[in-house]
């Protein structure tokens, strides 16, 4: 599972039809610092999440999972839409610290 | 799933049974702003996409959930035709 951003959506009319009534998000992949990372990408959405919200997602074929019993033909879906991240900082580089020095 | 643009056709005689009678695309794959990204892919058209028309593929063994795709060889499939992009 992996943590992004909801930065807008794609809109189609000719599709797969197990992909009616789906919604698809565009996604900027974050790291837990909230600092873009990576390309962005086009995701399915089981929860609802609308622009600029924390989220995260799934890859390969588990991300069909929460359409089940449909079998859309998506690789990347959002599942949860986050609350809160906490992250604990990294132990100071020592040798950076060494470097400074 | 990516965005990606579609550049051109591939051609195959000598090919696995089951991906006879399949349309296979050379697709760049582009940001949502509309700038290329790097590097090409081959994919496996199920809605009748056009050369320069904008689409949305799906990679790995979702691909084979694609319309007719099932249990075939097929890793990277076209699923849907752009009309819209919106960045927010």
């Amino acid at each position: 599972m992996y943590f992004g951003r909801v930065v807008g959506s794609v809109w189609c009319t000719v599709k797969h039809p197990h992909m009616t009534g789906k919604r698809m998000l565009v996604v900027q992949p974050l790291t837990p610092e909230l600092a873009n990372t990576g390309k962005q990408l086009i995701c399915g959405d089981c929860t609802g999440a609308g622009a600029g919200e924390l989220v995260y997602w799934v890859r390969g074929k588990e991300a069909s999972f929460p359409f089940a019993p449909e079998e859309p033909p998506m690789d990347t879906t959002v599942v949860g839409i986050v609350d809160e991240v906490h992250v604990k900082r990294p132990a100071p580089n020592h040798r950076r610290a060494q470097r400074k020095k | 799933m990516i965005l990606a643009r579609v550049v051109g056709t591939v051609v195959a005689t000598r090919k696995d049974p089951r991906l006879e009678g399949k349309k296979l695309l050379i697709l760049k794959p582009i940001s949502p702003d509309g700038k290329d990204e790097n590097g090409y892919v081959v994919s496996v058209d199920t809605v009748s996409a056009g050369v320069r028309e904008r689409v949305i593929a799906v990679s790995g063994s979702s691909a084979r959930m694609a319309e007719g795709c099932k249990d075939t060889p097929v890793d990277n499939a076209i699923i849907g035709i752009v009309d819209e992009v919106s960045l927010d």
